[in-house]
């Protein structure tokens, strides 16, 4: 065996790979470097524009995509790279965790830049709640999803002469009809948050928007563990018998397409679903038509991304402040929600280039900022704490699959939230 | 014996032993300090970075207060139970099957070892496809004829965990297999002569002689397997996500959604440190009987 | 190591044989179905594999699926595919294997060849390394990393895969050597020869078999790790598994099974690779080490 002349091909090649990846890196003048988890086709290459517009102006875009779990492997390569002193210059963020962050004194203050370019005046302040820290600027939220729509298939409504529904009993008569005509009533995949995002909007119809600032928000224990909260999982517990039985694990797109191929008629799901229908070749208003989960019109449940800046010292403050700049264009927030399904994060943008659903989500949305109905989603981290958040899911996934009634839910949703806290 | 004295000079005595120090160093550094400040964590009220002050048992009171934890733990149980057990007596039969001089062992080899090969990050899909009653085996075989067929574990709240101890049955049994077909190519050739001149039986002869011979081969093949048990992590999140509900969490997805997902750092440090007892309990004594014999005089 | 593998001498019959080959295949079935699923489907349009059954063969051929996977896919803001990140992987790879490799060859040549009192204990706390939880390192880890200014570099991957492999190595060097002549080392000794040169002329040359199960399993498991790989990596040393990572679950948007079946099957070319061609090896080297006690 010639295993000297393997080792030292070893050795050699070793050595080679060394020299390579100590060879000095030619330095740009400017770089920002970007974790997130926006990894598929259509968001991908909407973001590319934000690179694109950066290179333009001389900064150059390092790219740290980490998909999975809705942004929980990024979230988990985050700790590592802060605890090792590298942290990014921006990371795509929801929610309270952004608020976590800022506390851990981590975040850069953006207020120079939010000042000069009026961020305050046009950001609604249900997002400013969480891009902003003790007074400071520290994160650019880039768009508004909103979690209670329902999507439904337009030839099985016509077929059976069914409205979009504007009730909780109207839409117990759509769903009995449309289930007796043979159809699946709801496409739905058994996963803890997309059964927490018909919980948002279950809860938001049954308790209005005072009971969701109490149980969700305030995560106050009289409110917590009420009749009405009780009502709730009886209504969940109601729309569990119109999902087929073969929903559990299913990813969400897949639910998506069994209301696009024709198999069921509605699925309640957030505005990117609306990617999925457009892909599809599918038509809003002709092929598919969106809705309000009925009982919450005029209110909206919503949940931001947003783009949080750490602090990466003083050589890298003018290109994250640039970068912060091309986020909030109102150029790019039309572009990338018109490819995202989702709306801008600021009020003043042009909806001109989106289609009808998005032409309605940014009037939803002005309004319900403008009524004060504009709340955080508990399904997607922006009602309560990330623990306290997956406590909730605990119990309603729990319910959702039969493994307590709903007296029980109501009692360990009490105990369960106030052990999390 | 000592061979210290056939050295000349301190240098070359020292030698070996510098030789093995950086190793060992950075395994004490990089194992048991990490360990230590595990232990440490699991006392603290950390969240989403650690936090170094102290408050007491409180983590694992939550910890056992934890309706998921128990699952958890039940289901490590269920599935470590099974899973070694079945991974053993396949690849314990296959190894059996494989070493009666067959034609194609060169083929089927690869074929049997190939999974451990593949990542879970796509391999789970494939699975969850194939356990799917919508698409899957059922869909399969209802349409090829077969009407009553029904095959809905992965739905089901009660049978979930066993499937997935039947694609971690798939990843890792070759590879038992392998360890077993080793252990009997070394068996000497002799005393399987000497068995088959007395008469015996070909399952006697496997029963009584060649597999008791096979001890060391069990132990490595135990040792694999409860450790890819404990560490059961990808599986999970690939084939079901730890649902229905919450059916299918085990102790290494519950740490990961403490520590990384649930900014509860402080209760994932705990369950950790209990998965480290629990592997410690099943590692020691294998360490300990595999090591015991004294060796010196070789 | 014997050329000719030694086989059983267990002698059957005409029927059991049949049956024996019956079984062998219905598992060799069990084994290739979900790399079968893997392939057809990889080959199918999207339409196709909507509509239609998981197990039939593709009605239309298409590689279109394995070009976009390669190199047209989007990975990050740019639709790269994964091919510039093979060399991630390999950069990584390639060094972790030969380091770890050798450490445990030299470790175990120590703790068998030159003992020393407690060597055994030492033996068996770097034994344990191999079962510690990656998930608990991760956060003291990256500190360490952070400290030794390597963090996100490949060379902290490298000191990484090296660290928590060297358990398994120095375990199937030890076991190897143990069973390795001693008066070979004793008479080289008396000769005068020195510590390494024993090592690298009577113990080396003799190792192949044990080399290739070493490669093996390391090769296998760094090229397959994600939880490092994701989070000890940088914007320029992200690894396949990231890439293909995040190529399959990305959460809103379009799931192209059929490229992300290609680019599963491609990211696990170079390790289906070794199996195949060395997986006789693999069986031959693990009943010279990894067994005997």
């Amino acid at each position: 065996m010639r295993l000297k002349s393997f080792l030292a091909a070893g050795v050699a090649s070793a050595a080679m790979i060394l020299a390579v990846g100590l060879a000095p890196s030619a330095q740009a003048a400017e770089e920002v470097e970007v974790l997130h988890w926006w990894t598929s086709g259509g968001e991908a290459a909407a973001l590319n524009v934000l690179k694109e517009d950066l290179e333009g102006q001389g900064v150059t875009w390092q790219d740290m995509p980490v998909a999975g779990g809705g942004g929980s492997e990024a979230m988990t390569v985050l700790r590592a790279r802060v605890t090792a002193g590298n942290p990014p210059t921006a990371v795509q963020m929801l929610g309270f965790d952004i608020q976590d962050w800022a506390a851990e004194g981590a975040l850069a203050d953006l207020n120079a830049v939010a000042a000069n370019e009026g961020w305050d005046g046009v950001v609604p302040a249900a997002l400013q709640r969480f891009a902003k820290y003790d007074g400071k600027w520290i994160s650019a939220p880039v768009n508004v999803h909103s979690t209670n729509w329902v999507w439904a298939n337009k030839a099985i409504l016509d077929e059976l002469g069914i409205a979009a529904p504007g009730t909780w009993d109207e839409l117990v008569a759509a769903l009995d009809a449309i289930q007796a005509a043979g159809y699946v009533a709801i496409a739905h995949g058994g996963q803890a948050w997309q059964e927490a995002t018909i919980f948002d909007g279950v809860l938001m119809s049954t308790g209005g928007t005072e009971f969701y600032q109490q149980s969700m928000i305030d995560l106050d224990p009289a409110a917590l563990g009420s009749d009405t909260m009780k009502t709730v999982f009886d209504r969940m517990a109601t729309l569990r018998s119109y999902v087929d039985d073969n929903f559990s694990g299913r990813d969400w797109n897949l639910a998506t397409a069994m209301v696009i191929e024709g198999k069921a008629g509605m699925q309640m799901m957030g505005d990117w679903a609306k990617g999925e229908f457009l892909n599809a070749g599918k038509q809003p208003g002709v092929d598919f038509v969106c809705f309000r989960h009925p009982g919450t019109q005029g209110m909206v449940t919503f949940n931001s991304d947003q783009f949080a800046m750490f602090a990466v010292g003083e050589e890298g403050r003018s290109a994250q402040e640039k970068l912060a700049s091309a986020i909030m264009s109102p150029s790019f927030q039309s572009a990338f929600n018109v490819v995202k399904g989702s709306v801008p994060a600021r009020t003043d943008v042009s909806d001109e280039a989106f289609d009808d659903c998005g032409k309605k989500g940014m009037k939803d949305l002005a309004e319900a900022n403008a009524n004060g109905t504009l709340y955080g989603s508990f399904a997607h981290g922006h009602a309560s704490p990330a623990s306290v958040k997956n406590a909730i899911y605990d119990v309603v996934t729990a319910h959702f699959n039969g493994e307590f009634d709903s007296a029980t839910a109501v009692e360990e949703l009490v105990n369960a939230v106030e052990a999390a806290m | 014996m000592e061979y210290g004295r056939y050295l000349r000079g301190w240098a070359q005595q020292a030698l070996p032993r510098l030789v093995l120090a950086p190793s060992f160093a950075t395994i004490v550094l990089f194992v048991y300090g990490f360990i230590v400040f595990t232990a440490y964590l699991s006392f603290t009220n950390s969240r989403i970075l650690p936090k170094f002050n102290l408050i007491g048992f409180e983590n694992y009171e939550k910890l056992f207060g934890l309706r998921h934890w128990s699952t958890a733990i039940e289901n490590l149980v269920i599935f470590g139970g099974l899973y070694i057990a079945i991974c053993t007596a396949i690849g314990l039969t296959l190894a059996i099957l494989l070493d009666q001089k067959i034609r194609a062992e060169g083929v089927l080899r690869p074929l049997y070892l190939y999974p451990m090969a593949l990542s879970f990050i796509v391999t789970g899909t494939a699975w969850k496809w194939f356990l799917d009653p919508g698409i899957g085996l059922e869909q399969t075989l209802q349409s090829w004829g077969w009407a009553s067929f029904e095959f809905d574990w992965i739905k089901n709240r009660q049978m979930a965990i066993y499937t997935i101890v039947i694609a971690a049955v798939w990843q890792t049994s070759g590879f038992v297999m392998a360890i077993f077909l080793a252990g009997l190519r070394g068996i000497d050739n002799e005393i399987i002569k000497a068995a088959q001149i007395d008469g015996a039986s070909n399952l006697r002869l496997y029963a009584r002689i060649i597999i008791p011979q096979l001890r060391p081969a069990f132990l490595s093949a135990f040792v694999v397997l409860a450790h890819m048990a404990i560490k059961s992590y990808d599986l999970v999140v690939a084939l079901t996500g730890g649902g229905p509900g919450r059916a299918t969490e085990m102790p290494a997805t519950f740490m990961y959604s403490y520590t990384f997902t649930r900014n509860q750092m402080g209760i994932g440090a705990g369950s950790a440190v209990i998965m480290l007892m629990m592997i410690a309990a099943v590692i020691v004594p294998y360490l300990y009987a595999e090591l015991r014999e004294p060796r010196h005089g070789r | 190591m014997a050329a000719n593998p030694i086989e059983t001498a267990v002698r059957t019959g005409r029927l059991t044989r049949a049956l024996i080959y019956a079984a062998l295949l219905v598992f060799a079935v069990y084994y290739l179905l979900p790399l079968f699923v893997m392939m057809v489907n990889s080959f199918k349009e999207l339409d196709e594999i909507r509509g239609g059954n998981m197990l039939a063969l593709p009605e239309l051929v298409t590689l279109a699926p394995w070009i976009k996977a390669w190199n047209q896919a989007q990975i990050g803001v740019q639709p790269t595919g994964l091919a510039p990140y093979f060399l991630n992987s390999i950069k990584m790879v390639v060094p972790a294997v030969v380091i770890s490799t050798l450490l445990g060859a030299l470790n175990g040549y120590v703790l068998t060849k030159w003992r020393f009192r407690g060597d055994t204990l030492v033996f068996a706390l770097m034994l344990f390394a191999c079962f510690i939880p990656f998930q608990i390192v991760l956060i003291p880890m990256a500190r360490v990393l952070g400290f030794l200014g390597i963090a996100g570099t490949t060379w902290g991957l490298v000191l990484v895969h090296v660290v928590y492999g060297l358990g398994f190595t120095t375990l199937f060097f030890r076991n190897y050597y143990a069973a390795f002549p001693t008066e070979l080392v004793k008479a080289a000794q008396i000769d005068g020869a020195s510590f390494l040169r024993i090592f690298y002329r009577i113990l080396l040359p003799s190792s192949g078999p044990i080399i290739v199960v070493t490669v093996i399993w390391q090769f296998t498991n760094i090229w397959n790790d994600f939880l490092f790989g994701a989070s000890f990596s940088d914007f320029d040393s992200q690894p396949m598994t990231v890439a293909l990572n995040n190529l399959v679950s990305s959460s809103t948007g379009v799931k192209e099974y059929n490229v992300h079946f290609a680019g599963a099957i491609l990211a696990a070319i170079p390790t289906l690779l070794v199996y195949i061609v060395a997986g006789r090896y693999f069986v031959r080297g693990l009943m010279a080490g990894a067994v005997k006690g």
